[in-house]
């Protein structure tokens, strides 16, 4: 089985961002980027599936400035077998205009399996694996927390809202993954070694039109800070008090 | 003149509240442009008694696709009838509205790249203008709010729950029925079954109010201590820390944080809860948020309004019987 998986790099959001002078970016500086999360799930089962088989492939895609090899050298030393930079350099927002670029590199890849993460979540757009799927005239089905590939078919299930869906097609297909299949493997000292003689093709991103630009970003009001109010049972009444006539939710 | 379309989502033969809150903003919409609001129903049969309800909130036409092949969710097909709808004829739309929910995250995001059109996705302000619209829409796990132009005739765009409440418009609200673009049962993807994950009775996106719990609460059964917290509210729904979804205590979909929901209720009450940087980045946007945990020293008293600090095995029935009285007196 040829299994894609398309992989961003993110920075990591146990950190109080700053804004960058001019607004139309957070700063940088100092940060940490890896792996979005669920890319992180999404390789991870693209793994599994080759493993389990004995045989098949893994490619790992990314768009993005060259930053973005450190991440696909990361998917890499997982276990996945090659790797694709869509160099760009700016920042892009269109999900469309991602999708095409995507699309571009992956359509006459003879892929069975398009593996995306449900979100990413600097963007937390959710709509680049749906748009991909639409721009490849496969099957989609999105937010996957159980998975079952058999030959050439596909058995999911996804949640809702307070529901879940059980949802089947056959392959080719590209599905988003969500967290409760698999986590990120830590890749280990031998997969390390192993990455750096693994191919990673460069080729330039072939964007569509970007119908969907940024225009500035803000920080939202900062939270008070925190105030306990009491010990115990006995602070319920107190609790109640302020529920009702301060926060007015009761 | 310039229409607005608005997708009622619904589940299972009932609309959701979702569907209220996009026909709301697209009657919002409509009032400035001077057009009328076209809310679109989908479902098997019967589904079009819910149209009187998309009328009262300022449905002018419903239009009503009802077909057995629509019984549960069929995305390819409404994808295709959606775009047929948007694109084709005098229709004229100056935007289309959807909820940001699990069903219209993937339906969106296909139609807007099916018709090359610009897409804002889980919005919770947004401005239309003549060529050009705005939205307002928050990244980097809740954590910076971003601000984006859709260039373009037609904006479409999918709303964060809550972010346009559902508000009574009554318009007379033609029904006009329509059948698939596309044979319902000639799709690739099928959804077999769609079922009540059990427990929370309301929806994480949608309740008022959340009581959420964590691992404090030493065992699964004890959840029960939360989930009549909620029932004494009336008006909650409950929720959980990863930790607890890792040990199966609770379904995935109740997760809440940054691999979870992501959440911004009237009220979150964090029951036995840490605090864990992962699990606020997905509740911090709460407006009041009490926390009960036994350790004074837990990062969740740095976010909570109103702090207890105990064994929350004794203090949720008290607080239980104490929200009763205040609800029922
Ligand atoms: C990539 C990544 C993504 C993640 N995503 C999420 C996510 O989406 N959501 C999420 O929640 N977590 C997420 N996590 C996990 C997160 O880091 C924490 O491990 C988790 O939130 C802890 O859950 P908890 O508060 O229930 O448990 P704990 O951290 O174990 O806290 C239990 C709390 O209960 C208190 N307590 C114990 N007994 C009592 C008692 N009798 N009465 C009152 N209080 C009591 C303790 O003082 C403690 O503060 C993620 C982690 C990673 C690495
Ligand atoms: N620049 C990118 N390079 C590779 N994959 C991407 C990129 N942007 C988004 N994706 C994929 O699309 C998914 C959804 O992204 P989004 O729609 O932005 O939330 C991510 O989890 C990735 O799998």
């Amino acid at each position: 089985m040829k299994i894609a998986v398309c992989i961003k790099r993110v920075p990591d959001q146990d950190v109080r961002f700053k804004i960058a002078p001019g607004a139309k970016s957070i700063d940088e500086a100092g940060l940490k980027f890896d792996l979005s999360d669920f890319d992180g799930y999404a390789a991870e089962v693209a793994i599994q599936i080759t493993e389990k088989a004995g045989a098949g492939e893994v490619t790992v895609i990314s768009l993005g400035p060259d930053a973005v090899q450190e991440t696909l050298r990361k998917a890499l030393s997982m276990g996945a077998h090659r790797a694709v930079q869509l160099k760009h350099d700016a920042a892009v927002h269109d999900g469309n205009a991602i999708a095409a670029a995507l699309a571009a590199e992956l359509k006459a890849g003879g892929y069975d399996l398009i593996l995306t993460g449900r979100m990413a979540v600097d963007t937390q757009n959710r709509s680049v694996g749906a748009q991909l799927a639409e721009k490849l005239g496969v099957a989609y089905i999105g937010a996957i927390t159980q998975l079952d590939v058999t030959t050439g078919m596909v058995k999911a299930r996804r949640e809702l809202e307070g529901a879940y869906e059980l949802v089947e097609c056959a392959l080719p297909a590209v599905l988003s993954i969500d967290e409760g299949i698999a986590r990120a493997r830590y890749p280990s000292l031998k997969g390390i070694m192993a990455a750096k003689k693994k191919p990673m093709d460069v080729k330039p991103a072939q964007l569509g039109e970007q119908r969907y630009t940024l225009d500035s970003v803000e920080l939202p009001a900062e939270r008070a800070a925190g105030r306990i109010i009491g010990e115990g049972a006995d602070a319920v009444p107190e609790l109640v008090r302020l529920l009702k006539e301060e926060a007015k939710v009761l | 003149m310039t229409n607005v379309f608005a997708f009622a989502e619904s589940r299972l033969g009932n609309i959701r509240r979702a569907s209220l809150e996009a026909v709301t903003a697209a009657r919002q919409v409509a009032d400035q442009t001077g057009g009328q609001v076209h809310a679109m129903l989908a479902g098997g049969p019967g589904i079009g008694a819910h149209a009187a309800k998309l009328a009262a909130h300022g449905a002018d036409v419903v239009i009503v696709l009802e077909d057995v092949g629509f019984r549960h969710y069929n995305p390819e097909a409404l994808v295709a009838t959606i775009a047929a709808r948007l694109g084709g004829g005098s229709t004229g739309y100056r935007a289309a509205f959807f909820s940001a929910s699990a069903q219209g995250h993937d339906l969106v995001a296909r139609t807007a790249a099916r018709m090359g059109l610009p897409y804002a996705s889980d919005v919770t302000e947004f401005t239309i203008g003549a060529d050009s619209a705005t939205a307002k829409h928050p990244g980097y796990t809740n954590k910076v709010l971003q601000n984006f132009t859709l260039k373009g005739a037609l904006a479409i765009i999918s709303l964060r729950a809550g972010a346009v409440l559902p508000k009574e418009s009554p318009k007379t609200g033609t029904v006009e029925p329509i059948s698939s673009a596309v044979d319902p049962a000639s799709v690739r993807v099928k959804v077999t079954a769609t079922e009540a994950s059990g427990g929370a009775k309301l929806d994480l996106g949608e309740a008022p109010v959340i009581v959420s719990g964590g691992r404090g609460l030493k065992e699964a059964a004890n959840f029960t201590l939360v989930e009549d917290l909620a029932a004494a509210f009336g008006n909650a729904a409950v929720g959980a820390t990863r930790a607890v979804t890792d040990d199966g205590w609770r379904p995935h979909s109740d997760q809440i944080g940054q691999t979870g929901r992501l959440v911004s209720p009237d009220l979150y009450v964090a029951c036995g809860i840490s605090g864990a940087i992962q699990h606020l980045a997905g509740m911090r946007t709460a407006k009041t948020i009490v926390a009960i945990n036994k350790d004074r020293e837990a990062p969740i008293f740095k976010v909570a309004d109103y702090g207890i600090v105990g064994d929350v095995l004794q203090v949720l029935p008290v607080l239980t019987e104490a929200v009763r009285k205040a609800k029922n007196g």
